[in-house]
């Protein structure tokens, strides 16, 4: 019997049905949805990971003061109080392979100019700090290092704190007052969006970190060091001899924890990928027992559908069937109403997809091996439950199966 | 000319558990082409048994049976599919259409099964020929459930002639009929029967019987008669007679 007759047979028999088909495809169109929807937004979630670990700048290594390890109450991140100057010059003279560093200190602060003001975070840090983060300066220009050297009065206006204070004014060459101390404002930085937190990381000034020592925090203390390796550098091995470095600086004996911690910008974006990687397992164990469960789902009515027909299975048989024929009657029949169950299920997978990203703002995209892949599985499930009822049907004695009632 | 039935010393023995039912015992039947032969007997003479073996639907236990020349007792399930395809035309009691399937569609089906493919097209002008010998041209897109019961028995027909078998074995064709649509079905037989068309019949009705030109009669698995029909029923004149008493029945009314 021809191939394209079998799966006419197929459709049609399914359609006669059409509610029953349309439940028992109930589970595969979930599973393969699930799997789609959940491909889809993984990879729009990790394509919004990396483009926020993107924005941190390049080859970046993190040196923050106080332990990440250390349980209790300690002061978490920066607040250990060790960190100091000499340590960012260190590591930049020493460890090779380290082009760059940027001692850092924070503070929060209130800023104004006019009759506006706003509470935004002042960042201390060095003039090497933009290149390092890969942050263009769109109007004015940095601080020098003269000015760091001198701790001047001046300062690089992230774009939220520009329109909150100056509205759509240029900012650059404009008094602001921090804390009440007036800085001259030097470039405007261009808008770098969200971090990974969620922050706005244009709700920034950045200041000398010597000015903001000496200004604002009135401390000696860095909240921590920011390093950038060369390209060629084995980043892991610069984590290694700066941790080594500092531990010596410090004075650390071996046993003892680190009072700092240090982080690349790789590890950065593992940890963040390492949370949507357990969730994504997760959907694809739910998809999996979804598809079995589907499966388990056609092959039940499988068998029913077998038992309804059996009086045409030996009307077939009667006229020359072969148990191949009938075999693959049924079989087609299984995969049909699994294969239609996978390309609905990618369908809703899609959709649901655009409806997540559009609300949540993310980019989508399902890679097409994935499409592929699990059309492929439906297939296959419909293949390996649907043989069981065919094999069935195939073997019944004609003779038995026209008396049937 | 070889017969299109030899049965020679065929028996059937069902074992069910430790009791062996012999259904069929040493039976020895020839059947020439051209014939028409009722096969008749009671509920468990082994008529039922008779269709079986003579539609390949089952092999003997015992014994030979060649149809048109050709020993089945060697082949296989799907060998058997295969010469049923090819050489026997099945007509059931029960009709056995499949429903919600159009008239021409169940014509066409054991095409769908044969060793030798046709086009679409020519199986669809071979099943129009086969309904239009049954004369049901002008039904070819009814399902089962639109057509009479005589209507559907000829649809079975009309699949049972599509692959230009050389035997058409009809298993209480009339069973389910009325007596004035049993005629008609018995003259579409006495048809084709002069058409040079081999048919074996099974039925216990000994008035339908007479339509056929030989009676095999079957008590407890063996052949007790074996007769021409003398006084043949004609199928056509009897129709005329049953039309003529109705209205005569009416114009008395």
């Amino acid at each position: 019997m021809k191939l394209s007759a079998t799966l006419f047979i197929a459709v049609r028999a399914l359609l006669r049905n059409k509610m029953r088909s349309i439940l028992t495809m109930l589970g595969i169109i979930i599973g393969v949805g699930a799997v789609i929807a959940m491909v889809g937004i993984g990879n729009g979630a990790k394509a919004r990971v990396e483009a926020q670990i993107a924005t941190l700048g390049k080859n970046m290594i993190l040196i923050f003061a106080g332990s990440s390890t250390s349980s209790g109450a300690k002061g978490g991140l920066g607040a250990a109080g060790t960190m100091k100057i000499p340590d960012a010059f260190s590591i930049l003279r020493e460890v090779p392979g380290v082009t760059m560093v940027s001692p850092e200190v924070r503070a929060g602060a209130q800023v104004a100019a006019g009759n506006q003001n706003w509470s935004t975070l002042v960042l201390g840090e060095s003039e090497d700090y933009f290149e390092m983060r890969q942050w263009d300066i769109v109007d004015g220009a940095a601080f020098s290092d003269q000015d760091v050297r001198s701790a001047n009065k001046v300062a690089v206006i992230g774009s939220t704190v520009a329109h909150q204070i100056y509205g759509d004014n240029d900012p650059v060459g404009q008094i602001i007052r921090v804390r009440n101390i007036p800085f001259v404002i030097t470039g405007l930085l261009k808008p770098k969006g969200n971090s990974l937190g969620g922050a706005d990381q244009d709700d920034v000034l950045i200041i000398p970190y010597t000015t903001a020592m000496k200004r604002l925090t009135g401390a000696t203390i860095l909240r921590g060091i920011n390093a950038q390796a060369a390209d060629d550098a084995d980043i892991t091995l610069l984590q290694e001899q700066i941790s080594a470095l500092l531990r010596q600086r410090h004075n650390i004996q071996p046993g003892h924890e680190d009072d700092f911690t240090v982080r690349s910008q790789q590890d950065i974006a593992e940890m963040a990928t390492a949370q949507s990687r357990t969730m994504m397992y997760l959907l694809i164990a739910v998809a999996i027992v979804s598809l079995v469960v589907g499966g388990i789902g056609i092959m039940n009515i499988m068998l029913v559908s077998v038992t309804e027909r059996t009086r045409e299975i030996g009307i077939r048989m009667a006229v020359g069937a072969h148990g191949w024929d009938i075999l693959l009657q049924f079989l087609i029949e299984a995969v049909t109403l699994s294969s239609i169950g996978g390309l609905v299920g990618i369908g809703i997978g899609f959709g649901t997809t655009q409806i997540i990203s559009r609300m949540a703002g993310w980019p989508t995209n399902v890679p097409p091996v994935y499409v592929i892949g699990s059309f492929a599985f439906s297939a296959a499930v419909g293949v390996f439950f649907g043989l069981y009822p065919a094999k069935k049907a195939a073997a019944l004695d004609p003779i038995d199966a026209l008396r049937y009632e | 000319m070889h017969p299109v039935i030899l049965l020679d010393s065929v028996s059937k023995i069902y074992r069910s558990g430790d009791v062996e039912v012999h259904a069929v015992r040493n039976v020895s039947l020839q059947v020439q082409p051209g014939e028409f032969i009722a096969i008749m007997g009671s509920s468990g003479s082994g008529k039922s048994t008779m269709m079986n073996t003579l539609g390949c639907l089952d092999r003997p236990t015992l014994g030979r049976y060649l149809l048109d020349g050709v020993d089945i007792s060697g082949l296989d399930r799907d060998q058997l599919a295969d010469l049923r395809n090819q050489k026997i035309g099945f007509i059931f009691q029960g009709f056995n259409l499949l429903s919600r399937t159009t008239a021409l569609e169940n014509v066409e089906l054991p095409m769908m099964y044969g060793k030798h493919r046709l086009s679409a097209k020519e199986q669809r002008e071979r099943a129009l020929w086969a309904l239009d010998l049954v004369g049901l041209s002008k039904r070819t897109d009814h399902t089962p459930n639109q057509l009479s019961g005589g209507q559907q028995q000829r649809v079975a027909i009309a699949r049972s002639l599509v692959n230009n078998p050389a035997l058409l074995l009809a298993d209480e064709p009339t069973g389910n009929l009325d007596s004035r649509t049993s005629v008609e079905i018995m003259d579409a037989f006495q048809t084709l029967n002069d058409k040079g068309i081999t048919i074996a019949m099974v039925t216990h009705e000994p008035d339908i019987a007479r339509y056929t030109k030989r009676n095999v009669v079957m008590r407890d698995g063996v052949i007790v008669s074996d007769i021409l029909v003398a006084d043949r029923s004609n199928a056509k004149n009897e129709m005329r007679r049953l039309d003529e008493e109705q209205r005569a029945a009416k114009l008395v009314k």
